[in-house]
């Protein structure tokens, strides 16, 4: 394959990832309408197509069409940037994600993924700490004290919980021994459910701590505080309107969905399926391709429910007991997992 | 394709050209802990000579195809993350008592 | 390729070095510093050190800066004033800056056994470091650990006294 054939396949896949990352964006909301709305006993938006499904689009050309304010007293360089960061680091970190088998396309390419990275683990982990810039800034930049206060929370909390959400990989990398996320479900493929790190690996505590700390991360309720428009009225996007509020939007949602490829990834067991190697592999070639990427995609659905069902379900935190649940109890339990894990590897 | 472009996009890069730029960062850190005048940029300007230095430990590491230097580099983060920690610590406590950050106003031992 | 990234990425951290000394605003200077960072992880990367890009980017930008652009919103520290510099800086300073670049310069420019540095060549993997890191220097790793326990001991020492407002940045030294 020449250089020039490399860029062009690359370009393609980085266009087919991206559009299908913003109508996942745009679906994911319709699916927290739909089912929060189910959950406190409504309909949810049911007026735009069959079942409101053309709510999304809509709704984009809502936030295109709105007039877009820029407040006297901003920081304008600063105001500006801000929401390009935050969406920026959200939609990049797809790119070493890895959602169907490897080397199936024209000349041995990986047409299921964009990049096969050694540190695809680390190279997402240290994208996702980079976002923090964009909710620092945004409400540094928007000089309102609202915003400053949800963006001091905002920032302190993820740094917090970054720790616990590191650590709790920890146990994972270690029984692989890589970073590479294809390497990490591969070694997982072997008998389905069985083999999968959350429950074959022993990873539960693992995935219990990542999944607090992924919804601190993605600022989603019960730990919504820099957003909490009771006391903050809207935390770091208060005086954001029309595209760039958008732009946070769709940052926080393009997060869920990459803190759910990530889970599935390292203890769902990625592309394969549940059953693992007991079924014959399907004969039709496109079966074979498509197969993978229908579990990968239904793996992420389930755990975008989970979120929708949490956020539907519990309130919000005190500020002081979220930092106290992050120092006091994720941190140890991840630390304990570690050396349990360790313990478990070298006595097996 | 072209082939001066091939033999552009498979040309290696000389070494000293890392270690160059390792060097024009270091002096313009230097040149930024003279200049400022503010504690937290002064401040940043070790980071940015830490850094400098760190590109040409990662540089040598590459010539002799020894780890030891990528784990100096290692060290060094370390280290600088915990300078960071307190220095900044620092810097909250110094503006507490003053209420300024310019280098040249905070010349006294006590308040 | 290995040419026009390290072209662009060198680019990159020298105009973010110079713009940290041109800015005024400390902000401003945190968020060139990010930039000479970021573009260091890229020169890593290109020299095969792949677990420092990933350190430097999630230790020095993600972390490190945070604490840096967190302080400097916390304390709203406006513009830098102008004042007149040290006077030992204009005298011994300069000169001594100009000559460390001169000689270090024309000693580089005259070494020219260094080696070259092309595209997927001498990838150190992490299995790589953290043998030699876990086996030959264990001492040094825990030590450091013990180092990073003083510091944050002595951040919260620090940040802690005086009134009920520090409780933010006390947290925030914590989480260091």
């Amino acid at each position: 394959m020449t250089i020039l054939q490399f860029f062009l396949w690359s370009l393609l896949k980085v266009v087919v990832v991206t559009v299908v990352m913003l109508l996942g964006v745009a679906y994911t909301v319709l699916l927290e309408r739909k089912l929060v709305g189910r959950i406190q006993n409504r309909w949810g938006p049911n007026r735009v197509g069959p079942f409101g499904l053309l709510q999304p689009l809509v709704d984009g050309a809502k936030s295109f069409m709105k007039e877009d304010l820029i407040p006297a007293g901003v920081y304008r360089p600063l105001y500006l940037l801000a929401p390009i960061l935050a969406l920026g680091c959200a939609l990049i970190s797809i790119g070493v994600v890895p959602f169907g088998e490897p080397k199936i396309g024209p000349g041995g390419l990986d047409l299921f993924e964009i990049s096969n990275v050694n540190i695809g683990l680390l190279v997402i982990l240290g994208i996702t700490s980079f976002g923090v810039y964009g909710i620092a800034l945004a409400g540094w930049s928007s000089n309102n004290k609202y915003s400053l206060l949800g963006s001091l929370r905002s920032s302190a909390q993820l740094v917090s919980y970054e720790l616990a959400l590191g650590l709790s990989l920890v146990g994972v990398v270690m029984q692989t021994g890589s970073f590479n996320l294809r390497t990490i479900v591969e070694k997982q493929a072997e008998k389905g459910i069985a083999t999968w790190n959350i429950f074959g690996g022993m990873q539960f505590l693992a995935f219990f701590i990542y999944l607090m700390a992924a919804f601190a991360e993605t600022n989603r309720s019960p730990f919504d505080l820099p957003e909490a428009e009771s006391e903050l009225t809207g935390g770091y996007h208060t005086e954001y309107s029309s595209m760039k509020f958008a732009m946070f939007f769709m940052a926080e949602y393009a997060n869920m969905i990459n803190v759910g490829c990530v889970a599935t990834l390292l203890f769902l067991g990625g592309w394969t399926s549940p059953l693992g190697n007991l079924i014959p592999p399907p004969q039709n070639i496109f079966v074979h391709a498509l197969m993978p990427i229908f579990w990968f995609v239904a793996k992420v659905f389930a755990f975008l429910c989970l979120y929708v069902w949490v956020r539907g379900t519990l309130p919000r935190f005190r500020y002081d007991q979220l930092m106290q649940f992050g120092w006091r109890v994720l941190l140890p339990l991840a630390i304990l997992n570690i050396v349990g894990t360790s313990l478990w590897l070298a006595y097996r | 394709m072209n082939p001066s472009i091939t033999s552009l996009l498979q040309q290696a890069v000389p070494l000293q050209a890392y270690l160059l730029l390792s060097a024009v960062l270091f002096t313009l850190g230097v040149i930024g802990f003279l200049v400022k005048r503010n504690l937290i940029t002064v401040f940043m300007s070790i980071e940015l000579m830490l850094n400098a230095v760190n590109l040409s430990f990662v540089t040598f590491a590459h010539q002799w195809h020894a780890v030891k230097g990528q784990i100096f580099v290692f060290f060094v983060m370390m280290v600088a993350a915990a300078e960071a920690a307190v220095g900044l610590a620092i810097i909250i406590a110094v503006f507490r008592a003053r209420a300024t950050l310019a280098v040249d106003r905070i010349d006294l031992m006590k308040l | 390729m290995h040419v026009i990234l390290f072209v662009v990425f060198a680019g990159f951290c020298l105009g973010g070095a110079i713009n940290l000394l041109l800015q005024s605003h400390p902000i401003n200077s945190a968020l060139s510093l990010i930039v000479v960072m970021s573009s260091l992880a890229v020169l890593y990367l290109l020299l095969g050190a792949e677990f420092l890009a990933a350190a430097q980017m999630i230790v020095y930008a993600g972390a490190i800066m945070v604490l840096f652009t967190f302080v400097v919103m916390l304390l709203n520290a406006g513009r830098e004033e102008r004042t007149l510099g040290s006077r030992a800086a204009g005298i011994i300073g300069f000169p001594a800056v100009v000559a460390l670049l001169a000689v270090l310069a024309t000693v580089l420019l005259r070494t020219r056994d260094l080696g070259t540095a092309a595209l997927s060549q001498g990838i150190t993997s992490t299995e790589e470091l953290s043998t030699v890191l876990f086996t030959k220097l264990l001492l040094p790793f825990e030590v450091t650990s013990v180092l990073i326990l003083i510091a944050i001991l002595g951040a919260v020492a620090l940040a802690r006294h005086g009134n009920g407002d520090s409780g933010g940045n006390q947290e925030r030294t914590e989480a260091k």
